[in-house]
C-alpha cells in the first residue's frame, strides 16, 4: 500500500516538501534528493476510488514518455515510481509561471505574440523530432526558461510514435482541452503531429485577438462544428491585423491537416522571418468560407478524413528545411550549376521541403563597412536579387523559397548559427576553389561540415576533381 | 536478468544462429523458447539438438503445434506444413522426438507466462489476431505478462484495470516498459519464418528488472536457408516466402 503523501515522507530517496498544486488528475509536490542539484517536483496521480480513470491512464503515458525526452524544451526527468508502491514522476521544476497567467492581458501586441508562438513552435519541432505529439498544447502547458526557450509540460495526453498508445482505445470521446483540439482528433486520429500546429494556431489567434477561434464549447456537438466551420479571420475582429500574421494563423487553423504547415520547424521558420512569409488569399480575408463550402465539408465528410496512419518521423523527413549557402563572389557558373544540380536532387525527393538560400556579406574587422558599394548600390539588396535569380530554375512556389543575406565576420559561424536557429535539416554549399585563399582563411565548408547540427553536402563541379587531391578536400556528405 | 525470447524457429538453422548471436551481443543471460522448433525449415535435427543443449543450460522451452505434430500426427495443417512435418518426423531420432514430445504446454516464472499460441486454450492453438483474442488470453491467466508466438507477426497488447485493450505494432529496437498497472501480452515475431513483410529473423529481449521489452531483428543468410529447403525436396513456397517475409 502506498503511504500517504505528506511533507517529510521519503520515497526512493526523494524527500517530500510542500504541496504546490492540486489538479484534477494529479498533485504536485516539491521534493529534494541528495544527488540532484536543481529544484524538482514530484507528480503523483490521483488514483483513489471515484477518481477519473483517465488520471491513471494519462499518468501511465507520462511515465513512459517523459523519461525518454531530452533537450531544453522539456522538463528533465529524474525518476519514476510505479503503481505497485507509489506512482510518481520526478521532474525538473521550471521556475516561473505558465502562459495561462497572460490570459488577463489579452490581446497582447502582435510582435510579442509572434515571438511567443515562434518559441513554442521551436519546442514543438524538438518534441516532434523525438517522435512525440503533445496533444494538449494550450497556455497552461507552456512555460519559459530564463534564457527564453519554451518548455512544454504535461504529457498525459501525448502520443509516442514508438510506444503503445494507451489512450487510443481507452475513451470513446477524444480527451483533451476542447477549445484547442484539432478537428481530426474528433475523428479519433492521434498520430498526426500537425494536430499540435492547429492548437498553437488557436493560441496565437486567441493571444492576438482576445477571442478563442472556436469559442469555449465543451460539448462534442459544439466541438464538431470545427470539422466544417472555419473561424472568423482575425482581420474581421481587428482591422489592423498584420496580413503576414493572419496568413500564419489561418494556415495553422486549416481544417485539413495537409493544408497546414507540414512541420513545426517550417512554422517556426515563418514566425522567425515575418517579412518572408508568402502572402496568399488567406492573409487578406475578412469573411469566413461560404455556406456552400461549409455544407460540402459537412456533408461530404469522406473528403476531409485524414490519412488513417501516419509515421511522425517519415512526415518530418519529407518536409526538411534545406539551406543552400552560395558564395556569390567566387566560384562562377560551374560551381553554382553544380550546387543547383545537387539541390534539385534533394528537392525532388522531398515534396514538402522548403529552401532557404543564404549568402554571407563578409564584414571587415578593421574598417567600418558601408552598405553602399563604390557605385553607390546597396550590396544587401543586390545579393538578395542574385540569390532569387539563382533559385528561379527550381520553380518553387514562393512559400517554399526564402532568401537571406547574413552579415558576419566569420562566414562559417554565420551559416552554423542560421542552421541551428532555424532547425535546418540539410546544408548544401560549395567547396572553395582557390586553395591559396583557403589555406589562409581555413575552409568555410570544412568548418561547417564538421560542426553543423545536421547533414552537410559539400559540392564541387566534377571537372575540378583532378585538382582535389592537391587541395586535400574531397566532395563529401557528412552526417552530423 | 536479461532474457532472450525466441518463437517459431521452424528448423531454420541460419536464422536461429543469427538470433543467438544477436541475443548474446545484447547481453542475454537466458533463453526462453516459445515453441515450434521444427516444421517448414531444412535443418530440424540441428535446431532440436541446439535447443536441447540450451535447455540443459537452463533455457526454458514450451511446445508448439509443429513440435506436437511430430508425435501426434494431426490433419489440421495445410498441405505445405503437413509435407514438412512428415519429412521432419522421418529425420528426427527417437531422442529428438522425445525431447519435443516432453516439452510442457506452458511455463510460468515470477509474474510471467510462456505459451506458444495463447493462454485460454493452449492446446487448441488459437491465433492472437487482434485485441479481442488478446483479451481472452489475458483473462485466462493470473500472470501480469504473457509471452506467445504462433502468428509470426510481432504485436504488443495491454489491458487496463478497467479491461480496456490497447494494441500496438512494436518498433524494432525501441524498449517499451511493461507498466505494472496493467496486463500485457507480448506476441513474438518468428525466428525462422517471419510473416510481417520483413525477412530478417525476429526475436525479443526482456529485462526482468526494468520490465522493458525490446523487439529485435537479425538479418541472416536467407539464401542458404532457402537452399536447404529446396534440396530437401520440400514445397518451393516454403523457400520463396523466406525472401518475402510472408
Amino acid at each position: 500500500m502506498p503511504q500517504p503523501m505528506q511533507t517529510g515522507v521519503e520515497i526512493d530517496g526523494f524527500t517530500i516538501g510542500e504541496l504546490v498544486h492540486r489538479g484534477g488528475m494529479a498533485t504536485l509536490w516539491t521534493v529534494t534528493h541528495p544527488g540532484i542539484g536543481v529544484p524538482t517536483l514530484m507528480k503523483v496521480p490521483l488514483t483513489s476510488e471515484g477518481e477519473d480513470p483517465a488520471a491513471i491512464v494519462s499518468f501511465e503515458m507520462e511515465q513512459m514518455i517523459v523519461p525518454r525526452l531530452s533537450g531544453p524544451h522539456v522538463p528533465a526527468c529524474f525518476g519514476t515510481g510505479d503503481f505497485e508502491r507509489q506512482a510518481y514522476v520526478v521532474m525538473e521544476r521550471i521556475p516561473g509561471v505558465t502562459l495561462y497567467k497572460r490570459l488577463g492581458d489579452l490581446p497582447i501586441p502582435y510582435e510579442e505574440a509572434r515571438g511567443i508562438a515562434g518559441r513554442i513552435a521551436s519546442a514543438l519541432a524538438s518534441l516532434h523530432r523525438q517522435n512525440v505529439i503533445h496533444h494538449d498544447i494550450k497556455p497552461s502547458s507552456v512555460m519559459f526558461r530564463e534564457r527564453g526557450e519554451a518548455v512544454l509540460i504535461d504529457y498525459g495526453l501525448s502520443h509516442h510514435n514508438h510506444l503503445p498508445d494507451l489512450l487510443q482505445e481507452e475513451f470513446r470521446l477524444p480527451y483533451g482541452t476542447a477549445p484547442y483540439m484539432a478537428p481530426e482528433r474528433l475523428l479519433g486520429v492521434r498520430d498526426d503531429p500537425r494536430s499540435d500546429l492547429f492548437s498553437l494556431g488557436v493560441m496565437l489567434y486567441f493571444f492576438t485577438t482576445g477571442v478563442r477561434p472556436f469559442g469555449e464549447t465543451e460539448t462534442l456537438r459544439g466541438m464538431r462544428r470545427r470539422l466544417w466551420r472555419d473561424p472568423y479571420p482575425p482581420r474581421k475582429l481587428r482591422a489592423d491585423y498584420p496580413p503576414g500574421l493572419q496568413e500564419i494563423v489561418l494556415r495553422c487553423l486549416e481544417i485539413e491537416p495537409a493544408a497546414r504547415y507540414p512541420t513545426a520547424a517550417q512554422l517556426a521558420f515563418d514566425l522567425a522571418h515575418p517579412d518572408q512569409v508568402k502572402l496568399t488569399a488567406r492573409s487578406e480575408r475578412i469573411d469566413r468560407d461560404s455556406l456552400g463550402t461549409v455544407w460540402r465539408r459537412r456533408f461530404n465528410r469522406g473528403a476531409i478524413k485524414p490519412q488513417p496512419k501516419s509515421d511522425v518521423a517519415a512526415q518530418l523527413a519529407s518536409s526538411p528545411i534545406v539551406a543552400v549557402a552560395l558564395d556569390l563572389s567566387e566560384g562562377g557558373d560551374a560551381l553554382h550549376d553544380a550546387i543547383r544540380v545537387t539541390t534539385e536532387r534533394v528537392l525532388s525527393t522531398s515534396p514538402s521541403a522548403r529552401l532557404a538560400c543564404l549568402n554571407v556579406l563578409k564584414l571587415n574587422l578593421v574598417s567600418i563597412d558601408r552598405t553602399l558599394d563604390e557605385q553607390g548600390r546597396n550590396k544587401h539588396v543586390d545579393r538578395l536579387v542574385a540569390l532569387k535569380h539563382w533559385a528561379r530554375p527550381f520553380g518553387l512556389e514562393e512559400g517554399r523559397l526564402t532568401t537571406h543575406v547574413l552579415e558576419a565576420i566569420d562566414p562559417a559561424a554565420a551559416i552554423l548559427e542560421f542552421a541551428a536557429v532555424n532547425h535546418v535539416d540539410h546544408i548544401i554549399m560549395g567547396a572553395r576553389q582557390n586553395s591559396t585563399v583557403r589555406s589562409l582563411l581555413g575552409g568555410v565548408s570544412a568548418k561547417v561540415a564538421s560542426e553543423a547540427p545536421c547533414t552537410v553536402t559539400v559540392v564541387r563541379p566534377s571537372r575540378l576533381v583532378a585538382q582535389a587531391d592537391e587541395d586535400g578536400e574531397e566532395p563529401r556528405d557528412a552526417a552530423g | 536478468m536479461r532474457l532472450a525470447i525466441f518463437a517459431d524457429i521452424h528448423g531454420n538453422r541460419q536464422a536461429f544462429t543469427a538470433c543467438l548471436e544477436a541475443a548474446r551481443a545484447r547481453g542475454a543471460e537466458r533463453l526462453v523458447c516459445l515453441g515450434d522448433v521444427v516444421g517448414y525449415g531444412g535443418d530440424p535435427e540441428w535446431c532440436v539438438d541446439t535447443m536441447r543443449e540450451l535447455v540443459a543450460q537452463a533455457a526454458l522451452a514450451v511446445r508448439g503445434n509443429h513440435d506436437d505434430a511430430i508425435g501426434n500426427p494431426s490433419d489440421n495443417m495445410n498441405a505445405d506444413a503437413q509435407a514438412a512435418i512428415d519429412w521432419t518426423r522421418a529425420r528426427l531420432s527417437e531422442v529428438q522426438r522425445k525431447f519435443l514430445a516432453d516439452l510442457p504446454m506452458t511455463r510460468e516464472e515470477d509474474n510471467r507466462l510462456y505459451v506458444h499460441a495463447e493462454a485460454s486454450a493452449p492446446s487448441r492453438w488459437h491465433y492472437v489476431r487482434g485485441a479481442s483474442d488478446a483479451g481472452r488470453s489475458m483473462m485466462a491467466t493470473d500472470q501480469h505478462i504473457t509471452f506467445c508466438g504462433h502468428i509470426h507477426r510481432p504485436a504488443l497488447y495491454s489491458m487496463s484495470t478497467t479491461a480496456k485493450m490497447t494494441s500496438f505494432v512494436p518498433t524494432t529496437g525501441v524498449p517499451v516498459q511493461l507498466l505494472t498497472g496493467r496486463r500485457w501480452l507480448a506476441v513474438l515475431g518468428s525466428v525462422g519464418q517471419p510473416r510481417d513483410g520483413d525477412p530478417a529473423a525476429s526475436f525479443a529481449m526482456f529485462d526482468t528488472g526494468s520490465r522493458e521489452i525490446t523487439y529485435c531483428r537479425a538479418p541472416y543468410d536467407v539464401e542458404t536457408a532457402a537452399a536447404r529447403i529446396r534440396s530437401a525436396g520440400l514445397p518451393n513456397w516454403l523457400a520463396d516466402r523466406l525472401f518475402l517475409g510472408r
